[in-house]
Order: C-alpha cells, then sequence, then structure tokens
C-alpha cells in the first residue's frame, strides 16, 4: 500500500508540476492589466492593447473589474498596471506607495439615464445633485451598482452633495459592473449613473435614455493610469508598463482615443487628455 | 420587444455560431475542457485512493477527515475561489509561484472543490461493497492488496460515478474560476465578437461577461455548448449508474 501511494504522490507532484511549467509564448512578454469595465464594454481598450501588441511584441491579459477591485487587484501585486477612473481611490492608493507614475489618460462624463417618460421630472434640473435628489424626493426606482467602482464612488459623491442618504425600497444595490446594471435598470425601468461610453455602446440594447448631462462639474469621469510600484513587487513588468503608460499617452494613441466611436456611435467616447 | 423577437434572434445566432465553429467560442469550450478535465483528472487521482485509505485504513482522526470530506463536498464555489485568490496573489503566502489568473489557478480551486465530491461519493461506493465479498477473499488466503484490488473492481461504476459527478460539478461552477482565473480573453477580435482567444475564459464565466454586456445571443450559444457537455457528462454517469 505503501509504495501506491508514493506512486501516485509521484504522479501527482510530475503532473501539477507540468501544469505549471506550461507558460504560454516565452518569447513575447506578459503585460497584465487590471481595469475598470467601462474600458472593457466600450471594446476602446481591446483597439489599444492591438496596437501595443504588434509595436511591442507583447501580450496583454487584461481582467475587466469594477475600479475598486482593479485598484485592489494591483495593491495585491496580481496585474502590472491598472487603469481606472476614481481619482481618490487612485491617489489614496498612490499615497500608500502601491502605485507610481500615475497618468492622465482621457476622461468623458457621466449620465443619469432612465425611462423616456422621465417620472422624476430630472431633465428640468439644474445639477446632478438636484437631479438625484428629485428621484430621491419622488422614490423612483434607482439602480445602484454598488460594487465601488468608479461610477458608484461618483454615485456616492453626488448623493454626499445633495446631502441625501439613499434608503429605502426604491433603492437598490446590484453590486455588478455596469453593463448588468444598466440592463437591471432596463428591466425594472429604474434610473441609474452610467459612463457615457457604457451606456452608448449599449445603447441599441435598452430603452432607458440619457436625462440628465449638463453638470460638467459632478459629472466629471477622468481615466487615469499607473503602474503597480516594483519596489513592493519586484516581480511586477515595470519597464513594460511604463512603455504602456508612455504609449497611451502618445500623440497617435491620443488621436485614436479621440476618433474612436465616431463612425459607430456618431460621437466619440472619450476625450482624450493631451490632445 | 414583444413576442420575444429577441430570444429567437439569440438561439438562431447561437446555433450560427456553434455550427460555423466560432473560434471565440471554441477557444472558451477549449478552456472549459481543459482546466475542468484536469482538474478532475488530478482531484480522482487524489480522491480514490484517499477514499480507499479511509474505508482501510484505521489510523487517528479519520472520523475526523471523514467530516471534512462530507463537509468539503458543499463547498460554496466562491469561498474557494476567494481562499485560492488570497492564497496566490503576489502579496499572499504563494505568491511566489506567479500563478494569480492563469488556467492552473483555476484548476487549483476546482480541484479543491471537487476533491471531496468525488471522496464523498467513492466512499459510499466502497461501503456498497457487500461485506460477504471482502470476507470471501480473505478466507481465500487474500492479502491487503487483494481486498482492495476486488473492492476496486465491485465498486467500479460507482467510482466511476464518483470522478463523473467531479467533473459535472467542475463545467457547472463560476464563481471560484471567475475569480481566480479573471475571465482573460486575448487581444483581438475573432469571428465578429469583438475578443480574442480565450486564456481563462470558460463557458461559465464568458456568460456571465457576455449577459453583462448585453450580448443574449453569444450568452445563448454558449449556454448551449455548457448544456450539451453537461448532459454528455451526466447521460455517462447514468450509464455507469445503471451498470452499478
Amino acid at each position: 500500500m505503501k509504495r501506491f501511494y508514493i506512486i501516485v504522490i509521484l504522479i501527482l507532484i510530475s503532473l501539477i508540476s507540468g501544469c505549471l511549467d506550461s507558460t504560454p509564448d516565452n518569447a513575447t512578454e506578459e503585460l497584465r492589466i487590471s481595469t475598470t469595465s467601462s474600458t472593457c464594454d466600450t471594446g476602446i481598450l481591446d483597439l489599444l492593447n492591438k496596437e501595443f501588441e504588434n509595436a511591442n511584441n507583447a501580450k496583454i491579459l487584461t481582467v475587466c473589474q469594477g475600479t475598486g477591485k482593479a485598484i485592489a487587484t494591483g495593491e495585491m501585486g496580481a496585474a502590472d498596471v491598472v487603469f481606472v477612473h476614481a481619482p481618490a481611490s487612485e491617489l489614496t492608493a498612490v499615497e500608500k506607495g502601491s502605485f507610481i507614475n500615475r497618468t492622465y489618460v482621457m476622461y468623458n462624463y457621466f449620465v443619469i439615464i432612465g425611462p423616456g417618460n422621465d417620472p422624476a421630472g430630472i431633465r428640468a434640473t439644474e445639477n446632478a445633485p438636484e437631479a438625484l435628489g428629485m428621484i430621491a424626493g419622488k422614490e423612483q426606482p434607482f439602480i445602484s451598482r454598488g460594487d465601488d467602482s468608479g461610477t458608484h464612488n461618483k454615485e456616492k459623491a453626488i448623493w454626499m452633495a445633495a446631502n441625501i442618504t439613499p434608503s429605502g425600497t426604491w433603492y437598490q444595490s446590484v453590486g455588478k459592473g455596469m453593463g448588468d446594471t444598466i440592463m437591471t435598470a432596463d428591466i425594472r425601468e429604474a434610473y441609474t449613473l452610467s459612463d457615457r461610453g457604457t451606456y452608448l455602446a449599449m445603447k441599441d440594447k435598452t430603452k432607458l435614455v440619457i436625462l440628465f448631462e449638463t453638470d460638467k462639474e459632478y459629472l466629471f469621469n477622468p481615466y487615469h493610469v499607473m503602474a503597480v510600484n516594483p519596489e513592493k513587487f519586484p516581480d511586477v513588468k515595470y519597464d513594460m508598463s511604463m512603455k504602456y503608460i508612455n504609449f497611451l499617452t502618445s500623440t497617435e494613441v491620443q488621436a485614436i482615443i479621440r476618433d474612436y466611436g465616431k463612425d459607430k456611435f456618431d460621437e466619440p467616447l472619450f476625450t482624450p487628455a493631451l490632445i | 420587444m414583444g413576442s420575444f423577437e429577441f430570444l429567437l434572434d439569440g438561439i438562431v445566432r447561437a446555433f450560427e455560431l456553434i455550427v460555423t465553429l466560432n473560434p471565440y467560442i471554441l477557444s472558451i469550450t477549449g478552456v472549459s475542457i481543459k482546466v475542468s478535465g484536469t482538474a478532475t483528472l488530478l482531484a480522482a487521482m487524489t480522491a480514490i485512493p484517499l477514499a480507499f485509505a479511509l474505508s482501510f485504513v484505521q489510523f487517528r482522526g479519520r472520523h475526523a477527515v471523514i467530516t471534512l470530506v462530507n463537509t468539503g463536498m458543499g463547498l460554496p464555489p466562491v469561498f474557494v475561489g476567494l481562499f485560492v485568490f488570497v492564497m496566490l496573489v503576489p502579496a499572499g503566502p504563494l505568491g511566489f509561484l506567479n500563478r494569480i489568473f492563469t488556467p492552473e489557478a483555476m484548476i487549483i480551486a476546482q480541484y479543491i472543490l471537487i476533491t471531496p465530491i468525488i471522496t464523498g461519493i467513492t466512499l459510499s461506493a466502497i461501503k456498497a461493497v457487500p461485506e460477504p465479498i471482502i470476507e470471501t477473499v480473505y478466507t481465500l488466503g487474500g492479502r491487503e492488496k487483494d481486498v482492495v484490488l476486488t473492492t476496486l473492481l465491485e465498486a467500479r461504476f460507482g467510482v466511476i460515478t464518483a470522478v463523473l459527478a467531479g467533473l459535472g460539478r467542475a463545467l457547472a461552477e463560476v464563481g471560484a474560476i471567475l475569480i481566480v482565473g479573471g475571465n482573460i480573453a486575448y487581444t483581438g477580435s475573432v469571428g465578429g465578437i469583438g475578443e480574442g482567444l480565450s486564456y481563462t475564459r470558460t463557458l461559465t464565466t464568458a456568460i456571465t461577461s457576455e449577459t453583462s454586456k448585453g450580448d443574449i445571443s453569444t450568452s445563448i450559444a454558449l449556454g448551449i455548448i455548457l448544456i450539451a457537455i453537461y448532459l454528455f457528462v451526466n447521460v455517462a454517469a447514468g450509464f455507469f449508474r445503471r451498470q452499478d
């Protein structure tokens, strides 16, 4: 019996180590990007990554999550570079020394979407806190991301500015990505806050419309890229991360960002930060 | 969207994607089979000897191990995912392996998830072997080794059922592999879906991400394949169960 187990264990070990050795593509270098659902769901990241891969003989592995999780993933060293949109959380993480070289890449504006008949009457409001205030006042259904993403953080900031702690059955937190949240809001005929890009990318799949978007102060949505600090995690591909950051801020790529979506959505999804 | 148009469109498009062997869908199916198949193989190689040891070898803590196995049979996948994630991230205790967001990480998670299941079912299969058979082996002058071999032979259909149950569970599971695998597809656009080939994206995790993008037809296609594979596994399991 003993010998049998020894043999089994030996086979197991060899199999597992065989698995571990099978790292694909040793010739090309891999870069792991942890990012937010909006850059993935709009398709812009895929386009940019393809350009980068071709230019640098690299293979990019993208993990799409909410910004909160994307930053946490980087803080644990499970990514080389993060591309996110929650300035306050980003700065906290940079101060902690988790990331370096935080760089401004692009922006757009959040929009408040909801049913076309606008039961809360937010179309007529002056600013975002007032708009959410109307929804709360009339207790109209509102779907919250509830996932500590950039969009969720923005939503919380607007509620705070409106001096409202949303609670009640009209306010529902789903803990999911932007796409799922829009789909849920669509089914419930509810309001929600969305980044403009994801909404436009899903426009033909939902009957919700943009009801409020003019507020440049509260709905501003900047995207930053930052490298995981190699002093914290020596194994991260810092050089490659820096190449990627420089790539995103290069004139050519900024031009791609400027034009992305014009043909498909009749308007760009993002505005480049540097041109 | 009256008359469920979207659903019909989804199903038609789903069959199109399957029949034309869409490379995106194929690569996802491949990763699913590779990950769950490897996990099941490794789990079976641990679970079956373990079940025999628990049945035939008297040792201290044997009952504790059996309780552990029974508890393990109901482990929630998301918890296993979380556990493997915190172990494997570079900041965690096994971070040096540098395996987070890889197929291997997914195999480890599923291995943890299904080893107790295969062990538990094998245990009951062994228990179901009639006592007189074992006594006969001893009477005929058989040694421990012969008893184990005879039991294995007698319980073989139960053991195969156990392995297939593990495989079915692994294939259907989404919570653990989503966390440790990251649902990664390579950059690129294959087969007109706007995604590259799968790296750690499986049928189940892809359904979650395609649904969240609102791409219902791709989700339905993935769902049909998943159900087909799962059905095949269960038909096979049913076949062996009837033989038992």
